[in-house]
């Protein structure tokens, strides 16, 4: 029997196919899954912001894209993934609204994808593929299996990338 | 004036905090009352600081659509103010407003801004309250729409609170008119305008 892992907001985990992972309605935040296509070893990370070096209380790891991703690789890596064969695949970092109050917030989901990609880059793993930006909330699960990032959103049919 | 965060807050500021969205919240429920010609009940709100992972679990879950109104607030207090609202409710709020049932599953262009009107209607009073109780200027800013997942909608007031802490203020008010509508306030002020609230009310940090 294959179980549902949930992450929340500001979180992360490990799974191994043929369990899944799940985080339901990302809306500005971004969802990055990352996979050892060989040992079927995976996991998602849902990070809020884009960089703990500018706020003060950063201790929060998940909650960042620089320190969410490295997290997520350590514990991967930890439960047995090859760190030189991961690949991941992201989506979210919508603008839910189309205006923002706080003008530092303006356009925080792209920013957040941009420093998911940044991120990823740094550490040289490929991105496979992304469902990013535009106006609407995604529900995302990741198959360590097959890879396949699944996509749910309002009014629309589910598709995988 | 000292930094607040809301990790660290004491049960003091807790208790005021609540207490504001309490009056805001029961304004609110007024100035809908008025606007709906008809009776209508408030709950006595519930107020939860929230951790982001408890935040989807503790409303109706992440996945659940829901109306979200969102605006700016700009004077002594900065910050924005978002009211949630589930869709069932939404439709039914917009009908009656409207006095007519409304159709299927989506929003009429005509209906989606006569609930941006209720939106803006009941933040509007939301913080006409909360200034005059702190005697400070609050100016919204003109409301955005959107109806999508309670997470991704919730996402918004909750990276503006992840840039203050890892927890997120949340008031829950429930009206009944001919049904239970479950509305959600979420208030966000930066950090100055906490402690400015506060001093305004007395209260020394």
């Amino acid at each position: 029997m294959s179980v549902e892992i949930k992450v929340g907001m500001a979180d992360l985990n490990v799974c191994v196919s043929p369990d899944r992972i799940t985080t339901l309605g990302l809306g500005s935040c971004v969802g990055i899954a990352l996979r050892d296509p060989v040992t079927k070893i995976g996991g998602l990370a849902h990070i809020m912001l884009p960089d703990s070096t500018t706020i003060r209380n950063n201790s929060n790891i998940p909650k960042f894209a620089d320190t969410g991703i490295e997290e997520l690789v350590k514990q991967v890596t930890r439960k047995g993934a090859n760190r030189s064969r991961l690949v991941a695949k992201i989506a979210g970092g919508a603008q839910m609204f189309g205006f923002n109050s706080n003008s530092e917030m303006v356009r925080v989901g792209e920013r957040n994808v941009q420093a998911t990609k940044k991120k990823l880059a740094e550490l040289r793993i490929p991105i496979l593929a992304e469902d990013t930006g535009k106006n609407f909330g995604r529900t995302v699960i990741f198959y360590p299996e097959t890879g396949d990032f699944v996509i749910r959103a309002v009014g629309k049919q589910e598709y995988k990338i | 004036m000292g930094d607040i965060s809301l990790d660290e807050m004491s049960n003091e500021y807790f208790d005021v905090l609540r207490e504001l969205g309490n009056i805001g919240a029961g304004n609110a429920t007024t100035a809908l009352a008025q606007m709906m010609q008809c009776k209508v009940d408030m709950a006595v709100p519930k107020v939860q600081l929230l951790e982001f992972k408890e935040l989807g679990e503790a409303m109706v879950g992440e996945e659940t659509v829901m109306a979200g109104i969102y605006l700016g607030i700009e004077g002594d207090i900065k910050g924005s103010i978002m009211f949630l609202l589930e869709k069932a409710a939404a439709k039914h709020l917009v009908g009656k407003l409207m006095g007519m049932e409304s159709e299927g599953d989506e929003f009429t262009e005509m209906e989606f801004s006569a609930l941006k009107e209720v939106g803006n209607i009941i933040t509007g009073s939301y913080l006409n309250s909360l200034s005059s109780i702190t005697n400070l200027a609050i100016y919204p800013s003109v409301p955005d729409l959107t109806v999508d997942m309670a997470g991704a909608i919730l996402s918004v007031p909750a990276i503006e609170f992840a840039a203050l802490g890892d927890r997120m203020l949340m008031i829950q008010t429930q009206f009944f008119d001919e049904m239970v509508l479950d509305g959600y306030f979420i208030l966000i002020p930066d950090l100055d305008s906490y402690g400015r609230m506060l001093a305004a009310l007395g209260i020394n940090i």
